[in-house]
């Protein structure tokens, strides 16, 4: 009875990898903190293709306050492989892509059509748009101090 | 072998003998052994074999390009991968969004601007009836309208992702 009620102990207690794999699961384990139990289908994702060696030296080779990230990038990544196999989130970035060039397309051409018009509207003196004030304003700048506000879904 | 007698990358990295019908031959040719080498550092050589057997072979050369991809982004940013490349892209995309409605609501301020004036006409070019419609400030139509407030613009939709299945390879 005793042997059994430590086995249960101990299955109830593993994470998901190491209950996937049919291991003890130590204090220490590496993937606990961010594959739980109650969530297999996190890392089968994500096992099919980076495999759970993978993980683990990825893991191991980055400060303990970035393996959160680290592992929902990694499980963001996978699930767009299962969506898309052939491209993954490749497909996305070109996406992305096409789309800021059809933007700045857009962009241009209205810019052209404020400048077109301030210059041929009878009695009003040119002045420099307010899109263009927010153009040299903003720029391209970026911010990756929140990666997951966006990319979430 | 995949081609001649050279094992392709793939067979040399992992030190075996490279069959005639070898999964990787036609995309990993010896002379690139760094392209290998990246991708089975970070998916591993037995999952990417797993993954080109469940593609039709015409679409192996785009899936292993965009693995290729990914995995050196991947060891550019250990942490965020392609991910980061995707949020920063998402941004770009919003703020090109926001600067294009603003310039849009600028263009429709510009066309209701009222038109300027007409110079003022002398009494004495007028007839009775016409001075006394303009004494009395006729109908201009709706020049006199004030102009619409232009209201700040927030982004109606950042969720850019789209359908992954209609999307074109970054590299043709």
């Amino acid at each position: 009875m005793h042997r059994f009620h430590k086995l249960d102990k101990m299955t109830s207690t593993r994470c998901a990898v190491c209950k996937y794999f049919r291991r003890r699961c130590p204090p220490d384990c590496i993937f606990a903190p961010y594959f739980p139990n109650d969530n297999p289908q996190r890392f089968t994702c994500v096992h099919r293709f980076y495999g759970a060696s993978n993980i683990g030296k990825m893991l191991e080779e980055m400060p303990v306050q970035l393996r959160a990230d680290a592992v929902e990038s990694l499980y963001y990544e996978a699930k767009c492989r299962i969506q898309d196999p052939v491209y993954g989130c490749v497909g996305i970035i070109t996406s992305l892509h096409r789309q800021i060039q059809i933007a700045q397309s857009q962009l241009a051409k209205a810019q052209a059509e404020i400048s077109f018009l301030d210059a041929n509207f009878v009695g009003v003196e040119p002045t420099s748009s307010l899109s263009e004030s927010l153009v040299q304003q903003n720029g391209v700048e970026h911010d990756l101090d929140d990666p997951f506000s966006t990319w979430f879904y | 072998m995949g081609s001649g007698s050279s094992p392709c990358a793939s067979c040399k990295l992992l030190r075996r003998r490279c069959a005639k019908d070898c999964i990787f031959a036609p995309y990993f040719p010896p002379d690139d052994p760094h392209k290998f080498a990246i991708v089975h550092k970070v998916f591993g050589a037995s999952n990417v074999s797993k993954m080109l057997q469940e593609l039709p072979v015409h679409q192996r050369g785009d899936a292993v390009s965009s693995l290729v991809y990914e995995a050196n982004a991947r060891m550019r940013d250990p942490v965020y991968g392609c991910v980061g490349a995707i949020s920063y892209l998402q941004n770009q995309v919003s703020q090109l969004q926001m600067q294009l409605a603003v310039a849009q609501a600028e263009i429709l301020c510009i066309q209701m601007q009222p038109e300027p004036e007409l110079p003022a006409i002398h009494p004495s070019m007028m007839d009775c009836d016409t001075k006394s419609l303009v004494l009395s400030g006729g109908n201009t139509g709706s020049f006199g309208d004030p102009m619409p407030q232009f209201l700040s613009y927030t982004s109606s939709n950042n969720n850019v992702i789209q359908d992954p299945l209609k999307r074109e390879p970054l590299w043709t």
